[in-house]
């Protein structure tokens, strides 16, 4: 889960990491008492999006009053930003900046380990700098077990090249980073720009932070409360609330199957037959994982049915651990408590465990929406046919 | 012959009493395994009842710690299937006891904790595999993991795969054909075994006539892959790349299945391969109609 600028500047103060007042509002009149909360003067008025390049397309406004501000917001809320809404802005506390600097640290996937990145010339797109000026850039890597030490820290802000006087503040914040990296369980924080200001403090100004899913769901209850509830599609906050694992996309054949590799599989070999007929392409991904009963069939299918886009069904399983008898018993069950709601045609493809049992239950229910197909490309095909009928 | 596991494998379970535990001890017996115990700290000294391939009982001791577990039975493979909260103890665990080979089945384990059990392992004696992954198995020799047994038996090709039910789709694929070894190395962002040591294994398995290796959308180890085979790799190799249809930042199931920029699309993972000579198949089952061209043609 990435979080929005304003979760992620409380997380950082709730770690210690040192950062500008900021308050969240999503009315111009919020923005207004957010301003005089913050004492009346200068202020930051920042879309909150989960993109960058907010402050190129207008999403970063000056005000110098509370009426100001209130203007600012008003200006700023609804606006697109590359096809995000802003439903909120964050109201900060103006800094004097003296100089600006950049600080990262995610997980490596490539070395299975940690990187750290950070440079005295922040401010601008790191994937910018990562590119005209690489050596501007230092990269060094942190051993999972030992962290950002402060031998470590002291290494990042060598490498990077601080001004004498600035290496030790500097790498105390970056230690306190580390701990906001290790104790919310992040997959990604990043600062940019980390400032000095005129008066000398260092300052994050602006925060990234991404969240390990299976980290939150394990450990941090509290995590739950930063899920953006409101921008979710409706579908997808459905499927989450009867725990599936379910993506919209804007296609016209609902997909549902068993394991993410093959649901994946499942949506681009859908997506090829949809080629030969009218250019139709899968509507969702939806995994029901292991041992799908007649409930999670119903929920799965439920979900899928209420996407007006839905022209058509594909289930593709492969019986693995779980029996295609109980898949094929899930489905008519599906279909029975879905009743009269249940009006497009679901092609079901049955193979591995079981799957003689399977087939004959479907058969025998014979439903008049159901088609059995005897193979992956063939059941893809014959959705995809009728999603274009 | 075949790669990390074959007949004279000693497996014990860890988590052996708990739902998946217990299933899957009877369904790796069922398999022909040689699954010689269990651990669970808190039912020390207890055992569990099961059925052999054969049908008769067996009765499989169940020890406090892997240690004891491993002295008693000279165990040399763990399989896991702990709760995701206790998966990185119990993995550290098996480290110590210098388990050869742990296979990690759980699902949903914290990044952190897999990253800090990879950092943990260096320089021992371990290998593992996963998490979130379905193990491995050897047909008709043995089976660490949840792969169906019954899918197809022994034979020429070794499977590497990020995913478990394309693996099985792929076996289903190529049944008549047959599998020296089928890994799935799991869908995690960090993994203990990647594609490149299932290929460096399979390459020096004589058994290994051909590998399949699936691939999917996210991170860029099916690049490195393709990068190791132009160097190291003479057995032909055919892939499979799954999530063509993925839009980016959106997870696919998989943790590590999220695209992010152009890194990581199936398109750069199939254009990879494709540029060192792997052929890559548009489906499973055009990718198992090549590697049955290939056979035929060896």
């Amino acid at each position: 889960m990435d979080l929005f600028e304003y979760q992620a500047r409380d997380i950082f103060e709730k770690h210690g990491v040192p950062v500008l007042g900021g308050v969240v509002a999503t009315t111009p009149e919020e923005a207004r008492a957010g301003a005089e909360e913050l004492g009346g003067g200068t202020v930051v008025v920042k879309a909150q999006v989960k993109t960058g390049g907010r402050g190129k397309a207008g999403g970063v406004k000056l005000a110098h009053s509370p009426e100001e501000a209130a203007e600012k917001a008003s200006e700023i809320l609804g606006m697109d930003i590359k096809g995000h809404t802003v439903h909120r802005v964050m109201v900060a506390q103006g800094a004097k900046i003296a100089e600006e600097f950049y600080f990262s640290v995610l997980l490596d996937r490539s070395n299975r380990n940690y990187l750290a990145m950070c440079s005295v010339e922040g401010g601008m797109e790191i994937e910018q700098l990562a590119v005209e000026r690489p050596e501007a850039l230092a990269k060094v890597a942190v051993d999972p077990i030992v962290g950002i030490d402060e031998a470590k820290a002291r290494e990042i802000v060598d490498t990077a090249n601080f001004a004498d006087d600035l290496k030790a503040p500097v790498a105390d914040v970056i230690r306190k980073l580390w701990t906001v990296f290790t104790a919310e369980d992040a997959t990604l924080v990043e600062v940019n720009p980390l400032v000095r200001t005129e008066d000398g403090a260092i300052i994050a100004l602006d925060g990234k932070v991404s969240l390990d899913d299976n980290a939150s769901e394990v450990r941090h209850p509290d995590h739950e409360a930063l899920e953006d509830k409101d921008s979710a599609d409706p579908l997808e906050a459905k499927a989450k609330e009867n725990g599936l694992n379910y993506v919209k996309l804007d296609g016209e054949v609902g997909i549902i199957g068993n394991g993410a590799g093959l649901v994946m599989s499942t949506l681009d070999v859908v997506a090829y037959a949809g080629e030969e007929h009218g250019g139709v392409k899968p509507a969702n991904f939806l995994d029901i994982g292991g041992g799908a009963n007649a409930t999670v069939m119903a929920n799965g299918l439920d979900v899928i049915l209420n996407d007006p886009q839905v022209k058509s069904v594909f289930v593709n399983v492969f019986g693995g651990i779980t029996a295609c008898d109980e898949v094929a018993k899930g489905i008519v069950g599906a279909l029975e408590i879905l009743g009269d709601e249940a009006t497009k045609p679901l092609v079901v493809r049955l193979d591995g465990n079981n799957v003689e049992l399977g087939r004959a239950i479907l058969r025998e229910a014979n439903h008049p929406l159901v088609t059995l197909a005897e193979t992956m490309d063939g059941g893809a095909a014959k959705a995809a046919e009728l999603a274009h009928l | 012959m075949s790669i990390y596991l074959n007949s004279d494998s000693k497996i014990i379970v860890q988590g052996i009493t708990g739902g998946m535990g217990a299933k899957h001890t009877a369904l790796m017996l069922d398999s022909g395994a040689q699954i010689v115990g269990g651990v669970n700290a808190r039912k020390a000294g207890t055992t569990v009842s099961h059925k052999d391939h054969e049908g008769n009982d067996v009765t499989l001791p169940v020890f406090g710690t892997v240690k004891e577990a491993m002295a008693a039975t000279g165990a040399n493979v763990s399989v896991l299937f702990v709760p995701p909260a206790f998966t990185k103890d119990a993995a550290i665990e098996a480290v110590d006891a210098e388990m050869p080979l742990i296979v990690v089945i759980t699902e949903g384990v914290p990044v952190q904790d897999s990253a800090e059990v990879w950092a943990y392992l260096q320089g021992k004696s371990t290998r593992m595999i996963g998490p979130n992954c379905p193990g491995i198995i050897t047909p008709g020799e043995s089976l660490a993991g949840i792969t169906p047994h019954t899918i197809t038996g022994k034979g020429p090709i070794g499977l590497v795969s990020k995913s478990g039910t394309l693996t099985y789709q792929m076996m289903y694929e190529l049944k008549d054909l047959g599998f020296s070894t089928a890994i799935g190395i799991g869908g995690d962002p960090v993994v203990g075994t990647t594609h490149i040591d299932a290929l460096e294994a399979f390459e020096n398995d004589p058994e290994t006539k051909a590998i399949v290796m699936i691939g999917e959308i996210g991170g860029d180890a099916e690049e490195r892959a393709a990068a190791y085979i132009a160097e190291h790799v003479t057995k032909p190799v055919v892939g499979y790349v799954a999530g063509f249809t993925a839009p980016e930042g959106k997870t696919m199931g998989h943790a590590g299945a999220i695209v992010s920029g152009s890194a990581g699309t199936a398109q750069a993972k199939k254009e990879a391969l494709e540029a060192v000579g792997v052929k890559v198949g548009k489906t499973p089952s055009e990718t198992a109609e090549l590697m049955r061209g290939i056979l035929q043609s060896l």
